[in-house]
């Protein structure tokens, strides 16, 4: 076992997979951009009808609906065309992600929440109460 | 060397020689980060936009400014750009450079199409008086959707440049990382569009 194995390793790699420079990640293939794309198509389209027909009777239920849709394409992005998987770089590529999207989560649910409730507790109509807390 | 790796097996616990990778092994990864710190970015404008997207200030509201139709074309725009830039990888991951090239070409054409369309929208918008000053809303609303028209504007940049690179110097190595990292900021780009139309348009409408 010299030091010099990794080095060789390495180029008779490269010589193995020529100029696809192929670093351990999935290129995907026609099917599965196509698999991909017709899933987006579909996934993006039925939000649309729904909306653009006026909706459910319960707005929420439509918004719910939709974002559900919106999960499940990224979903599909990630997968068919960012080719996602826990393999690439060790796993790094995947463990970055997941990191992200918490960070987001925490961005977008902390920020609405509290300026919801900011909003919703400093309206003008709340001073009585704050004015009855003074006065204790 | 064998010294060295000697004293490595002696010690025992660490590596004395640094590691060695390929060119560019770590690119793809460096740029995935860098993506997901731009996905951070994008995730502030999206809060920005819940929090403030109610604030009309008396102005106009989403439903009596945005059409749903144009913002469906420029989805299938993006979504078709999105696509072809896959045959383009597929097509350069063959070695087949003509092919990759024209494929990159019917990108640009489609990454071009969203910006226009985009551009038309503001346009349309500010004629109406309902420009970024006018309410918090669309404050928010430019702010988010014209910082992912600027991703796709030097997207559009990178592309051309990396259709000349190619077309001197062929599908080297080097420009294989490059059309790789160009692919994945794409792609991203189509995710982040995910959220704007669901998020700004389509629940602006319900």
């Amino acid at each position: 076992m010299s030091a010099a194995t990794p080095e060789t390793h390495h180029e008779k790699l490269a010589q193995e997979h020529g100029h696809h420079h192929d670093d351990g990640h999935d290129h995907g293939t026609h099917k599965s951009y196509v698999t991909g794309f017709v899933l987006s198509v579909v996934l993006t389209a039925i939000p649309f009808i729904i909306v653009m027909a006026g909706g459910f009777t319960s707005p929420v239920w439509t918004a719910l609906t939709i974002m559900a849709f919106a999960i499940v394409q990224i979903v599909v992005h990630m997968v068919y065309f960012l080719h996602m998987n826990t393999r690439s770089d060790e796993g790094w590529t995947m463990l970055a992600t997941i990191f992200t999207i918490i960070v987001v989560v925490i961005t977008l649910s902390g920020s609405l929440w509290v300026m919801y409730h900011l909003n919703t507790n400093m309206m003008p109509g709340m001073n009585h109460e704050l004015t009855g807390l003074g006065g204790n | 060397m064998s010294a060295s790796m000697h004293s490595n097996d002696q010690t025992g616990f660490w590596e004395l020689e640094p590691h060695h990778h390929a060119e560019g092994a770590s690119t793809s990864l460096g740029f995935w980060i860098y993506l997901m710190s731009d996905c951070l970015m994008f995730a502030v404008l999206f809060a920005v936009f819940g929090v403030l997207g109610h604030n009309y200030a008396g102005g106009p509201g989403p439903k009596e400014l945005f059409d749903l139709e144009l913002v469906a074309l420029n989805t299938a725009f993006l979504l078709i750009s999105s696509i072809t830039f896959g045959f383009g990888m597929l097509a350069a991951h063959e070695g087949n450079k003509s092919g990759a090239l024209r494929w990159l070409f019917v990108t640009l054409l489609f990454g071009l199409g969203f910006l226009c369309v985009e551009l038309y929208e503001f346009n349309h918008l500010i004629h109406e008086g309902a420009g970024p000053q006018r309410s918090a809303f669309l404050s928010a609303f430019f702010a988010l959707v014209g910082t992912h028209g600027l991703h796709v504007t030097f997207g559009s940049i990178w592309l051309v440049t990396l259709m000349v690179q190619v077309s001197q110097k062929g599908l080297i190595p080097a420009n294989m990382r490059r059309l790789g990292c160009l692919s994945m900021f794409w792609h991203f780009l189509d995710v982040v569009w995910i959220g704007v139309f669901t998020f700004v348009y389509l629940m602006g409408m319900i």
